[in-house]
């Protein structure tokens, strides 16, 4: 398992090392506002370091102001606490900055399936362009892409409110970001 | 926040007589800090009086999303001026130093500076936000005008703040211009709905110009601690984002059929603590808490 990398996913994670274990750990930690994702399928978890005597997991924010983020980090200590891990330090960088680009397929899948669209990739669709509407954003329930915006802001931050034009729902998108 | 023990260890060595009204500020990085996180903070403030008030659910939604990011954003420069204000050693221009803050952590240490404290516990003199910012909402088309012409500007400013040779300022701005996007366009989409609306929203949009408009100037208008910054390669030379800025308006005002206002005075003093007699209110309501009953935490 790479450490050294940006976000760390566990889509094919093959317990090796002390730091896998702990990776395999974080797969129960949730993230409060959409809990059918865990951190790990978000894309927030950055390292895992097993100092002298503590071990230190981090993190980045998915938006500056996420009101998640404390209790995620909360939720970490607790998780390993529970297995017996003493000393645990969660710290949380900024740079480089969230991307949706780094939440796994499993956790896309796992979107659709709780009702929410999930992210389209940023270097496709990401339009910043006045008026102009993210094309393409399947509606999660019937699969349709006849969708239309309702609002660029939704229950959360990261969400965006849309409506299919075909079965009628409304329904959160998951913002590229 | 807390970010290391040792923080606090060498804290309680040092000079007890400090406080936050002594003077932290020594170079211009910690008043500039203060001004970028300031700002954010007092928009965030005013947004935040829409809470349950917005013209429709969907919209009270998006000021408050949008007041969400701007508090976060205030965190991430208030955490960061606290870290430095506490003495962590701190080079302006050297290398980059690696910034790894603790998550999460209460105690705190007398007289250490954290980011409640500079938001709780500073006066009305010592908040360096623009003046622009601490305006009252008035309506929502004075309430989407403010926002548009700070967004507009805090993007550009973003950007060049994006490439400070200070790694964490860096940092902020990349997170922080992506949220601000959002804010752009969502913010200059309505002054065109309004401005390009009917006679009413029309007339409501060149009176919201009319309050407004003597507020912008001193966003390029430098001052000492940005000057300093600037040349140290921390900070954004202001003056040269004048004219993109009033471009950008221009095209957007244009499509709203609105004219940009000529020969107005402009207002200025807020980067250095002279405020309108807004602000005093603002933060009476922000600090009350923590002025009546000191330390009180959640």
């Amino acid at each position: 398992m790479a450490t050294n990398t940006n976000h760390i996913n566990t889509n094919n994670l093959v317990i090796k090392t002390e730091e896998d274990t702990i990776l395999k750990l974080l797969e129960e930690v949730c993230d409060p506002e959409v809990p059918v994702l865990s951190i790990l399928d978000l894309g927030i978890v950055r390292n895992v370091k097993i100092n002298e005597d503590e071990i230190e997991v981090i993190i980045t924010p998915t938006y500056s102001g996420c009101p998640a983020m404390d209790m995620i980090s909360g939720n970490i200590k607790l998780a390993l606490i529970e297995h017996g891990y003493k000393n645990v330090k969660v710290t949380s960088i900024l740079s480089p900055a969230w991307t949706t680009d780094w939440m796994s397929e499993a956790g896309k899948e796992k979107l659709k399936a709780f009702g929410i669209a999930p992210p389209n990739p940023t270097q496709i669709v990401c339009d910043t362009r006045l008026f102009a509407e993210s094309e393409a954003i399947q509606c999660p329930l019937c699969n349709s892409y006849h969708t239309k915006l309702i609002s660029r802001f939704g229950s959360t931050a990261c969400k965006a409110m849309y409506q299919c034009q075909d079965c009628k729902e409304p329904f959160d998108y998951f913002k590229c970001h | 926040m807390q970010y290391s023990d040792s923080i606090i260890n060498k804290k309680e060595t040092e000079d007890k007589g400090s406080s936050l009204t002594a003077p932290l500020i020594s170079g211009g990085e910690r008043p500039y800090l203060l001004h970028l996180a300031d700002n954010n903070l007092i928009l965030a403030q005013r947004n935040g009086e829409w809470c349950g008030h917005g013209p429709i659910l969907e919209q009270d939604i998006a000021i408050t999303n949008i007041t969400l990011d701007l508090l976060g954003q205030a965190r991430n420069f208030y955490q960061y001026a606290a870290l430095l204000m506490n003495g962590e050693s701190y080079k302006l221009p050297g290398p980059k130093a690696p910034f790894i803050p603790k998550a999460k952590g209460m105690e705190r240490a007398v007289g250490e500076v954290t980011e409640d404290s500079l938001a709780y516990l500073r006066t009305e003199r010592e908040f360096k936000n623009l003046l622009l910012v601490e305006q009252p909402n008035g309506d929502w088309g004075q309430t989407i005008l403010r926002q548009y012409l700070f967004s507009q500007y805090q993007y550009l400013l973003y950007q060049q703040l994006q490439q400070s040779n200070n790694e964490q300022l860096a940092a902020i701005a990349t997170k922080g211009i992506k949220e601000v996007s959002y804010h752009v366009r969502w913010s200059s989409e309505w002054v065109i709905r309004l401005g390009d609306g009917t006679r009413e929203s029309h007339a409501r949009m060149l009176k919201a110009i009319d309050e407004l408009w003597r507020y912008t100037g001193e966003m390029f208008v430098a001052v000492s601690y940005e000057i300093q910054t600037a040349g140290e390669g921390m900070g954004v030379d202001i003056s040269l984002l004048k004219n993109a800025w009033l471009a950008k308006v221009g095209e957007v005002f244009q499509e709203a059929t609105l004219p940009i206002p000529e020969n107005v005075f402009m207002q200025t003093g807020g980067k250095e603590g002279t405020h309108t007699e807004h602000l005093g209110y603002i933060l009476a309501e922000l600090q009350y808490m923590q002025r009546t009953y000191p330390n009180a935490s959640w």
